[in-house]
């Protein structure tokens, strides 16, 4: 990689400002952009590193979690709170990656990231999470503008992320048998006001979606089998190794049967299909 | 060119270098303690895994800067120099768990940092655990079974 | 360690007693477990070595217009720049095993001259004070490609008009390699069943977890070079070397230390070693080059990649009558290392497997294409002979509606046929492979599996029980057999023996440890013979300057060949230590038993006694001096008690020379050289189970049973551990490896990414057990034991799979059979079927 002057930052302000500056990358757990920066996908003139400076809580309130930026999917997963109210988010972030990555990477970068095949925003979008920065709060639908990118302004920092807390929600991803993120994920949420939501990951090749179709058919019975006549348009769906568009468009559509199965029954209403892997019996239909 | 400075195995260490510089290049390279090693290039491998303030993370994927203030614990640092082997190691080598011991030192450091955070896990557990662990010579079977008895031992250790 | 054990099974290194046959824990892991392993990257983290970067070719099919490094070479901290001009003078990379009736060898030359064939081929090397200077180099140097056309594909290759690698080979055809025996036009043409197909075996990366990398130190003063690599062939690869540079043997020495892993990757003998050491010798400065893992997929050779026709005939009770194959093997770019020999010798001979099958005929079509070169990997050959086989024993067995386990029980060559000449020409020398299949049937329960599939089905859900049964030629070896088949390379083996004047042993191997533990298997054949406990044996392998002699590890023949070139160079050593025993004891060799270390007349008699006992009279006090001269101590109160002699008493007194019998030289080291006069054959039973979720394509691998055979086992701990690791490998294979090449040659694959290398969570625990026939091809009984688990678990996993979609009329999933690959299947079925709608069945 190239190298970069390096700015540890003492406060939010300082980060901020220092983040503004043209070429300067923020530095939070490091999994996304060391990566980038190895590969050359990106070239920072200066990192500036905030884990000291970010919000960890995760706190409940309002019937909402708000869960600090600098928080860890490792710590995240094993949050009582998490695990009690909203399982499938729990269960999702002890998911990502592997325990190694899950003890640096954190939901703020997760989020910034905002990968095709990232874990975070089908959640955000399904339980209609409200991102946090430094200068506003914004609908999930709003900050994801784009594979790889958001609405954040140079120099903005994720601060938080305030997820409802749902009625019921699961979350099922299959992983790509080599990169070992997701092929297809679903996160599907009925939220307390009833209203069912179910967003995408990993299929379309311009990142998470909320599905309408598949929200409408739950509409009016939130069971897998209500899924059954809903198809996912092929066009617009990644293509890579492992899976072309037809394949993906039907992992989608098996995932998100399952995720509404699961939503139904008992917590933590995750499950992740791996190959070779043993079969998830139960969630079969 | 910035300074660095953290506890490696227990010892303070400080010193100059590049911004770039990633964590197991900083040990392997600067302070040579070239049990971690370096397998991909994707952080998938989990060759460079150590422990950073207690907890597994993988060195190439982490920058040596990141770590001002903070303690790691490298595969050297498990049994200095003369001491026994920690009950981990002993697990990996009374079941035959290496055979070429390029993955070794990444697994026995993970190994530990699922004990500790599980304590007697099973099998299955232990199979997803690794998930971020490449092995291409033993088909895990071995390493699976001593991470077990590892386990156990550390729990035994405890009491 | 001992103190702290926790497996009471093992045998302790330091127990005294026979070690051979028991699960001994190795000797290296402690500092392997304890970060003091030396692999070669960890010399360069500790030298000052220049850092070596290579420009590879980013086109698949290139003609090189123009290099130039001008600016590269004026850029801060590089110290050289090679290209194709620099390095005319220097040798292109052999290729050591030619398939015989080659039209044409086309050698990979060390950087491109002219063309570059495959996506990857060298083309420069930058040497430069640090890794980034030399990358920020390699990026400017200037070069001037003119694309061509090419062909990624074997059948795309071979036709009219397709784009030609090489001038001298018409239609990118390096070979035909025909193998037959009988007749079996004549059985195709009155079998009562024919089943024919077309198969793929696809191609992968061995993939070892350390990449190939590379230290070169000349030293100019004294003209010497030292060379230290990854490499499974340590005199092999000095001799390369040597004969690359035109550098003298006796001013190279080529050190392989710690090795992660080889799988046959570090067979092949590559540019990166000459450039460093060209560099070197260039520079005077040590020059290093360590492979990045995206790196490896382009520049290390791959597997298999293979297209099967095959056709095999039978009668109608499932005997096997004829079979017939043409195979189409994927060399890619160059004939390197032992890439050509591989498919054509291996997969060629060895087409019928364990099977009596009387009329056999293959055809191997060795293709250039312009990907990657292909070499050895895990069974070299064999895997591509038995996935073939076995998957066409199941389709006549789906056929015929037979079990598939009675299909291949009454083909099995029997024991009592044993030796038997294939049609082929290759003899299996010993083996009871229905007592092995048996064994495997009852490990798994087979009757209960089969049971269990049935009531699943009923349930709607899909259970597949696959069975594969193979033999290998192991032990490679005898090297007049080799030399016949195009393969230039020895298959005898070296050890040298050397026991110290207390009692403790070294043993210098040929062979090369890439994982498999050498130093305690090799240890304790020597401690074995020697009386030792295996911990007072110390091995040493991979270095030229130690080791003198040697072939190296490849084809499992490690125990077979090493091992019993141990085994003789102890026996030689122990007999004369018998002889100076006896020259102490005053009695003759023959007159002494040797065990747990001591020498002591078999017939327990005194000196005083034995000659009393033989009729002569002796002066007591003549006995007593004698004794106390011979012995070094007093002629024991009974004349009765025998005298002893310990091997290390021997050993300690061989050094002084003060009293060895006349004629006799001092020391106790011997060097013995093993030649065998043919290959044994291992073998095996695989019965994998698996359940497939047809909504998704999941395969879940739910048991995989082994049971193998290697002859004699050395050590049941590492026999188990290449059982294991080798099932992976070849799970790995069938379920989600694969190096994809796109149609121009681009490759699609470009580390762990898009590789699939299964995980601890994509596997089973491994339920294993062995039988253990022995070979009379050497005197250790040994057999080959690292590549057969690959072998034998390929097509046991595919045959599950087709097995568990039979009911939905899938007849075919290619490899790797991915989730998607699955799920097309049985989509494509059901279209033929005529069933229609969406959804799950």
């Amino acid at each position: 990689m190239r190298d970069f002057d390096y700015h540890w930052a003492s406060s939010l302000d300082e980060a901020r400002r220092l983040g503004a500056e043209e070429g300067a990358a923020f530095l939070a757990g490091g999994q996304t952009l060391l990566r980038d920066l190895k590969h050359h996908r990106r070239t920072p003139t200066s990192l500036v590193k905030i884990s000291g400076v970010l919000p960890r809580e995760i706190d409940l309130r309002d019937g909402g979690i708000t869960i600090g930026a600098g928080a860890t999917h490792a710590e995240i997963a094993v949050s009582e709170v998490v695990r009690e109210r909203l399982p499938a988010l729990a269960g999702l972030a002890g998911h990502i990656g592997d325990p190694a990555v899950r003890h640096r990477a954190t939901l703020g970068g997760a989020v910034v990231a905002h990968e095709v095949a990232g874990d975070y925003p089908p959640a955000c979008l399904a339980l209609g999470a409200t991102v946090h920065t430094t200068d506003r709060d914004l609908a999930a639908a709003e900050f994801f503008a784009g594979p790889g990118r958001t609405a954040l302004e140079p120099g903005e920092i994720v601060t938080a992320v305030t997820f409802p807390v749902p009625a019921k929600a699961a979350y099922v991803k299959f992983l790509n048998p080599a990169a070992r993120y997701a092929m297809a994920g679903v996160f599907v949420a009925l939220a307390a006001d009833g209203r069912p939501r179910l967003a995408v990951a990993a299929a379309r090749a311009d990142g998470a979606f909320r599905w309408r179709e598949a929200e409408a058919a739950l509409a009016a019975t939130f069971v897998g089998d209500a899924l059954r006549e809903v198809r996912m348009p092929l066009d617009g769906l990644a293509e890579d190794l492992f899976a072309d568009a037809a394949y993906r468009g039907r992992l989608a559509e098996v995932l998100a049967r399952r995720a509404v199965s699961l939503a139904n029954g008992a917590a933590p209403g995750v499950a992740v299909f791996s190959h070779g892997s043993p079969l998830r019996v139960g969630v079969a239909r | 060119m910035p300074d660095v400075s953290m506890t490696v195995n227990g010892r303070a260490v400080r010193g100059t270098v590049e911004g770039r510089t990633l964590l197991v290049e900083y040990l392997r390279e600067h302070l040579h303690l070239t049990g971690t090693h370096v397998g991909c290039d994707t952080t998938q491998c989990g060759a460079c895994v150590v422990h950073v303030d207690g907890l597994a993370v993988k060195s190439c994927t982490m920058l040596a800067l990141e770590c001002k203030g903070s303690a790691v614990t490298t595969i050297e640092g498990l049994a200095p120099h003369g001491a026994p082997l920690h009950p981990m190691q002993v697990a990996f080598g009374e079941h035959h768990a290496l055979q070429c011991g390029y993955c070794t030192s990444g697994m026995v450091m993970m190994a530990v940092d699922i004990a500790r955070r599980l304590g007697e896990a099973d099998e299955a557990t232990i199979r997803d655990e690794l998930k971020g662990n490449i092995c291409r010579c033993t088909g895990y079977h071995n390493i699976v079974k001593a991470i077990v008895a590892g386990a156990t031992a550390m729990a035994a250790e405890r009491e | 360690m001992d103190s702290q054990t926790q497996n009471p099974d093992l045998h302790p290194p330091a127990a005294q007693g026979p070690s051979v046959g028991r699960p001994v824990r190795r000797l290296e892991d402690e500092r392997l477990l304890r970060g003091g392993s030396r692999y070669v990257s960890d010399l360069i983290a500790a030298s000052d070595a220049l850092r070596v970067k290579m420009l590879r070719s980013p086109h698949a099919h290139a003609r090189i217009v123009a290099v130039d490094a001008t600016a590269a070479r004026a850029m801060p901290g590089v110290v050289a720049v090679l290209t194709a001009d620099d390095v005319a003078g220097v040798g292109d990379l052999p290729c050591d095993w030619q398939a015989p009736g080659m039209i044409a060898v086309p050698l990979q030359p060390v950087l491109v001259r002219d063309r570059a064939r495959y996506v990857g081929e060298p083309i420069a090397a930058v040497a430069a004070e640090s890794v980034h200077a030399a990358e920020d180099a390699l990026a400017a140097i200037a070069v001037t490609y003119e694309v061509l056309l090419a062909v990624a594909e074997q059948e795309v290759a071979i036709e009219p008009g397709a784009a030609q690698l090489h001038d001298a080979l018409p239609n990118n055809i390096g070979y035909r390699f025909r193998r037959a025996g009988g007749d079996v036009e004549r059985a195709l043409a009155e079998a009562e069943v024919v089943v024919r197909r077309r198969l793929t075996n696809n191609r992968v990366a061995p993939a070892p977890l350390e990449g190939r990398v590379v230290l070169s130190e000349f030293d100019p003063a004294s003209g010497r070079l030292v060379h230290y690599t990854a490499s499974q062939l340590p005199h092999v690869h000095a001799r390369a070397l040597g004969a690359c540079l035109g550098l003298p043997l006796h001013k190279l020495r080529l050190v392989a230390p710690d090795i992660g892993g080889g799988f046959g990757a570090k067979l092949c003998f590559y540019a990166e070693d000459v450039i460093c050491a060209f560099l070197s010798m260039r520079t005077g400065r040590p020059c290093a080059w360590s492979e990045g893992r995206g790196e490896s997929f382009l520049a290390t050779t791959h597997g298999r990649d293979h297209i099967q026709y095959a056709e095999i005939a039978a009668r109608r009770d499932g005997r096997i009558t004829g079979f017939r194959s043409r195979l189409l093997a994927d060399l890619g770019a160059y004939a390197i290392g032992m890439g050509p020999g591989v498919p054509a010798i291996n997969t060629g001979f060895a087409v019928s497997g364990p099977y009596n099958i009387p009329n056999v005929a293959t055809e191997v079509v060795g293709i250039f294409t312009n990907r990657t070169p292909t070499g050895p990997y895990r069974g070299a050959g064999h895997p591509e002979a038995t996935f073939l086989l076995e998957r066409m024993v199941d389709e006549l067995a789906r056929e015929l509606a037979m079990d598939p386990a009675e299909v291949r029980r009454v083909n099995f060559v029997s024991p009592s046929a044993m030796p038997h000449r294939m049609p082929t020409g290759w003899t299996l020398d010993s083996g009871d492979y229905a007592t092995n299949l048996d064994a495997a049937l009852k490990l798994a329960s087979y009757r209960e599996l089969r049971e269990r599939q049935a009531t699943l089905r009923a349930e709607g859900r899909f259970l597949g029980i696959g069975l594969a049964t193979f033999s290998e030629s192991s032990g490679v070896g005898p090297s007049i057999g080799m030399g016949s088949v195009g393969f230039r390379r020895a298959g005898h083996e070296s050890a040298r023996v050397v026991v110290h004047a207390d009692g403790s042993a070294t043993v210098f191997s040929g062979t090369m440890s890439t994982g498999q533990g050498h130093a305690t298997s090799l240890a304790q054949i020597a401690a074995d013979v020697l009386g030792l406990a295996p911990d007072e044996v110390e091995v040493v392998q991979g270095d030229t300057e130690a080791v003198p002699f040697g072939t190296g590890t490849f084809n499992s023949r490690s125990m077979a060949i090493g091992g019993t070139a141990v085994y003789e160079a102890a026996r030689k050593l122990l007999d004369k230590a018998r002889k100076i025993a006896a020259h102490k004891l005053q009695r003759r060799p023959a007159d002494l038993t040797f065990e747990d270390g001591v020498f002591r007349p078999s017939d327990g008699l005194g000196v005083m006694a034995a000659a009393a006992h033989a009729g002569k009279k002796v002066e007591d006090k003549v006995v007593h001096a004698v004794f106390r001269r011979r012995m070094g101590m007093d002629l024991p109160p009974s004349d009765r008690e025998a005298g002893t002699v310990t091997l290390t008493d021997v050993a300690r007194d061989v050094h002084l020379g003060h009293d060895l019998p006349r004629g006799m030289a001092p020391g106790l080291d011997e060097t013995a050289f093993f030649d065998p006069e043919d290959m044994p054959f291992a073998y095996g039973t695989h019965v994998a189970v698996v359940e497939v979720d047809p909504e998704t394509g999941q395969v879940a691998l739910l048991r995989h049973v082994v049971v193998d055979d290697c002859g004699r086992i050395i050590n049941p701990l590492l026999v188990e551990g290449q059982v294991h690791g080798g099932a992976a490998q070849g799970v790995g294979q069938a379920l989600m490896e694969a190096m994809v090449h796109g149609e121009g040659g681009e490759p699609m694959v470009g580390g762990f990414g898009e590789y699939a290398m299964p995980r601890a969570a994509d596997l089973p625990s491994f339920e294993t057990g062995h039988t253990e026939v022995p070979t009379k091809l050497n005197p250790l009984g040994a057999k080959g034991v690292g590549e057969g688990a690959t072998i034998g678990a390929t097509p046991a996993v595919v045959n599950a799979v087709l097995d568990a979609l039979a009911p939905l009329g899938v007849t075919e999933v290619s490899m790797p059979m991915t989730p998607m690959h699955v799920w097309r299947a049985i989509e494509r079925a059901r279209d033929a079927r005529g069933t229609k709608g969406g959804g799950d069945a």
